[in-house]
């Protein structure tokens, strides 16, 4: 047993549930106890969905605890397969049914008997794999599915298509600005030439699957979701992928210059350089951004960046490389994929942590007092709570991280649109100068941090007094560098003198 | 508790039970608000965390007196002990927190592995030396609300029977909150209060609603004794037998229960205190169990009525559609239908025609007398259905959980997210408007976009 009040990836079936409800036409029942079709509401709430979230559930009560689900299960499908005729019904077990162990392959099987649509059961399992291990499996079940079921019928589509083509795999429903960043990558292939043959899960249709084969390659712009299918293709018709996240003004270029080593090694013969320069120099604001004066003023601050995989090594990147960001700490909650996450970030960064607990990496910010914080919704309240800035990178997320407006994080809209998170982040530059040379306008008293420790020192009144002069936001750091200072000469009063002493002595 | 009972012309339904409603679980997020010395640990698997923390959104990052006991694979398999591991757990929050209670809430998982919590409870309680109460309120056997009626008819053993001295002065909080610091020859004065035996209420409300409807049975001189639960664990009404108890909510009814059978108090039977209609009837049955005359209850409820015509005027002769998830559906629907609204149907995930008798009773004199057909009353009821029903019938209000609300929307028809209502302040007479403004929101902001003609925001919509 383990005492948590907050976690950072859902459960399995979400994953599933998320990569089913992203296709068009399939339909996912869970066989769940009343109540946990949660994920309908969240659907519906964040995304804002104008149509039926395509779940439902197969209800485990108090009878099917003592008889088993018997015809329950296959009549719940058989009668959504009339219902609705989606293409394809997901059976998609939980928690619950993951101990129950029922037969639910034999339900699959009696209910394909009487659907006139597709019936498959994910694959995954609770206690196992988190939301996004589950997506990713899922996502690579009904590839793997539909590929197979093409190939029984003679249906798989001969050879390439005539210009280099691409299948954008990993977008879906739930997942962090999934949606702008699609519309970006389908400008980006444009922009190169690229034909997109097909973009999987999102608003495809299982009918289409067996069209995968006819691209040129793969690109998997996030590491969570779309690996599995990638490499099953590249396994079964040797389609090369390409796995670099185009955030980012470097990776981007690092991504598309993958993409044409890729298509050039099929007989395209296309450069793209130029055009890498053009975008970077001229188009993309980003790299101007870090000439920029503005940019100046973040040389050398302190940064803490935590969120999945795809984007905290990416922010980690962006911070650290092209901006002059000092990356105190990059960290991850994807445990599962750990090496990879150190392998990209460990020289952009001083520390790295890997962690599920919201309680170590709260304690972490606390203790590192970073300017900004780039984070999920868990690390914003945390900086909310000690006065720090955060931008949110990463799910868990909240409303307001499904923006209306065009946001993406990919290619080089998306690099505008994190030059500006990561600007608003940090207090303005002049801002901060103003209040350093006029000693700050704000007076309040400062919050106890209840995160970190509390300190044992006294302050006497001209001290407390002066502290309290200092701009809030580098407030804290300067109280903690003080009693540091205190601590180590085994002083039990702060005064004005140890204080400048103090001050002196960091060069705070 | 659902024996057959005496014929009504209500029309009662039961369907498949497939609807959306919310786990009963969430019931910790407002009682551990309202039970200030408490924690309520929750046994399950990240299923359920994940449920609490996205339904309960930003209340989890305030540190919330609850936490989640997170089952892993070990524990399925009982590869470890389960008195250890909640010990240890339970240690830790003793250390952290020192509440005065742990709530242990039972889960599916710890049903479906039946782990003995009631079994374990005592003996972790001696060991630690903090009162455990064991609630079951798993998505198994309960909907949404029904997790508090779990809590509460647990809490209900724990009342205690007899007043120690020494903690009557603690005890009479809601005496003092009432008399607002007066001297104590005032409070002798005015607290004239009728010879009736003890009465305790049941269900857990926000504090000024408690304030609120105390005020109003002293007005017809009854004493409240006390209300379960307290607003704080420690405080928790004595109960002894022949007291009278009455519940304020409609999904209370294992805790009147257990306060008739095990505690052997006496029930009485009214409508719910909600709407100015349901409030006077309330008070008046309380009033006519105690032999008391009931004063002035005429002209409270016309001049409420009168109160709230702005809104009334915005739903007469609309109708309403109930599909059910919290088990406030006949109260609202009966206040509504008083309103001057139609209702055709109401979705309850749970009907209890025994502990909701007074009410459904009004129910249906309501119906009589606003002249309107008495609505379907469907229990366990198929959201797939009702969705094919609700195009048919294009009621003008449609109250729903928030898995349909967007959808419904978008295809042109008016949503009221039920759920709000459980968290509203919605008991007494005062709180009558609170209510109208919940119901009447979709149709205020109908009126102020009508003329901009994109009420179907649905290609091909399945309408």
């Amino acid at each position: 047993m383990k005492l948590a009040y907050w976690m950072y990836a859902g459960p399995a079936h979400i994953g599933t549930l998320r990569v089913a409800s992203s296709f068009k036409n399939v339909h996912a029942i869970m066989h769940a106890p009343l109540g946990d079709d949660y994920f309908n509401v969240m659907r519906s709430m964040l995304e804002r969905e104008r149509d039926f979230t395509p779940v439902t559930a197969s209800i485990v009560d108090r009878n099917v605890l003592a008889r088993g689900s018997q015809e329950k299960v296959v009549d719940n499908i058989t009668r959504k397969d009339a219902e609705e005729q989606p293409d394809l019904i997901v059976l998609t077990p939980t928690c619950t049914s993951s101990i129950l162990q029922e037969d639910l392959q034999n339900f699959v099987d009696r209910a394909q008997l009487d659907s006139k649509g597709d019936v498959m059961l994910a694959d995954v399992n609770h206690y196992r794999v988190n939301e996004l291990q589950a997506a990713d499996r899922t996502l690579q079940q009904i590839v793997e599915y539909y590929i197979k079921k093409a190939r029984k019928k003679d249906e798989l589509p001969e050879g390439k298509t005539e210009k280099p083509s691409v299948n954008i795999i990993g977008i879906s429903t739930l997942g962090f600005h999934n949606q702008h960043d699609c519309t970006e990558l389908k400008r980006l292939m444009a922009d190169l030439g690229i034909e997109v043959n097909e973009v999987i899960p999102e608003g495809a249709s299982v009918n289409n699957l067996k069209n995968l084969p006819k691209a040129w390659f793969n690109l998997v712009p996030y590491r969570e979701l779309g690996l599995m299918s990638a490499n099953y293709l590249q396994e079964e018709f040797g389609m090369p992928f390409v796995d670099i996240a185009p955030m980012g003004v470097v990776e981007t270029a690092r991504c598309i210059r993958k993409i044409q080593e890729v298509i050039n090694a099929q007989g395209a013969n296309v450069d793209y350089e130029e055009f890498i320069n053009e975008q970077t120099l001229y188009v993309s604001q980003a790299a101007w951004f870090s000439r920029s004066i503005d940019c100046q003023n973040l040389t050398g601050k302190k940064a803490v960046v935590f969120g999945d995989n795809t984007h905290a090594a990416a922010m980690t990147k962006i911070l650290a490389r092209e901006m002059g960001i000092h990356v105190v700490m990059a960290g991850t909650y994807c445990k599962y994929d750990a090496d990879w996450f150190k392998e990209q970030v460990s020289e952009y960064c001083d520390e790295v942590l890997i962690s599920d607990d919201n309680g170590a990496i709260g304690d972490a910010i606390a203790r590192i007092e970073p300017s900004a914080i780039f984070g999920t919704q868990m690390e914003r309240h945390v900086g909310k709570r000690l006065d720090i800035p955060c931008g949110v990178i990463a799910s868990p997320i909240h409303i307001q991280n499904f923006p209306i407006g065009y946001k993406p994080f990919c290619g080089y809209e998306g690099t505008n649109q994190i030059a500006d998170l990561v600007y608003n982040s940090f207090t303005l530059g002049m801002e901060d100068h103003l209040l350093e040379i006029f000693g700050g306008h704000d007076t309040k008293e400062v919050i106890t941090k209840g995160i970190s420790a509390d300190s044992d020192l006294n302050w006497n009144r001209e001290a407390q007094a002066e502290l309290n002069k200092i701009p809030g936001f580098v407030r804290g750091k300067v109280k903690r560098n003080t009693e540091k200072f205190a601590r180590d000469r085994d002083l039990s009063e702060i005064t004005l003198e140890v204080m400048y002493a103090a001050k002196e002595a960091v060069g705070a | 508790m659902t024996v057959a009972q005496e014929p009504t012309a209500l029309n009662f339904e039961c369907e498949t039970g497939n609807y959306h409603t919310f786990c009963p679980i969430s019931c910790v997020a407002w009682l551990y608000q309202k039970i200030e010395d408490s924690f309520f640990l929750v046994i399950g698997t990240k299923t359920c965390g994940y449920f609490l923390q996205n339904a309960m959104g930003v209340m989890i990052f305030a540190e919330p007196r609850y936490a989640m006991a997170e089952l892993e694979e070990a524990d399925i398999s009982a590869k470890l002990n389960d008195y250890e591991e909640l010990k240890r757990l339970c240690v830790q929050i003793k250390r952290d927190r020192n509440p005065s209670v742990i709530v242990w809430i039972g889960t599916c998982t710890t049903e479906i592995i039946k782990m003995d919590l009631e079994g374990l409870a005592p003996r972790l309680e001696a060991e630690i030396g903090i009162p455990i109460v064991t609630a079951r309120a798993n998505g198994l056997d309960y909907a949404f609300t029904q997790g508090e009626d779990t809590v509460l008819a647990a809490m209900a053993h724990k009342c205690p029977t007899k007043v120690v001295e020494a903690e009557k002065e603690e005890r009479n909080a809601i005496k003092k909150l009432l008399n607002f610091g007066r001297k104590n020859e005032d409070i002798q004065q005015d607290a004239e209060y009728a010879d009736h035996p003890p009465l305790v209420l049941f269900g857990s409300l926000p504090d000024p609603v408690v304030t609120n409807l105390t005020l109003e049975l002293k007005k017809q001189g009854i004493q409240v004794s006390g209300w379960l639960p307290a607003k704080r664990y420690t405080e928790l009404p004595v109960i002894e037998q022949g007291y009278y108890v009455c519940g304020v909510n409609p999904f209370l009814s294992r805790t009147a229960t257990t306060l008739m059978r095990r505690r052997k108090c006496k029930l009485i039977g009214a409508p719910f205190p909600i709407g100015p209609d349901g409030t006077r009837a309330w008070i008046e049955k309380i009033c006519s169990v105690f032999g008391i005359e009931p004063k002035g209850l005429d002209e409270r409820e016309a001049k409420i009525w009168e109160g709230v015509e702005d809104y009334l005027q915005l739903v007469r002769g609309k109708s309403v559609f109930f599909m059910g998830d919290n088990l406030l559906e006949v109260s609202l629907a009966r206040f509504l239908i008083r309103c001057g609204m139609t209702c055709p149907e109401i979705g309850i995930p749970y009907m209890d025609k025994r502990y909701q008798k007074a009410e459904l009773d009004l129910l249906e004199k309501t119906c009589k007398e606003m002249g309107v057909p008495t609505p379907r009353i469907v229990e366990k009821p198929d959201n797939y259905n009702q969705i094919q029903r609700i195009y048919d019938l294009k009621p003008d209000l449609v109250i729903t959980g928030m898995a349909h609300a967007n959808p419904l929307e978008a295809r042109g028809i008016n949503t009221k997210w039920s759920v709000e209502f459980t968290f509203a302040q919605m008991h007494g007479f005062t709180n009558a408007r609170d209510i109208l403004e919940l119901a009447t929101r979709p149709l205020r902001r109908n009126n102020n976009l009508k003329d901009l003609g994109w009420d179907k925001l649905v290609k091909e919509a399945k309408v």
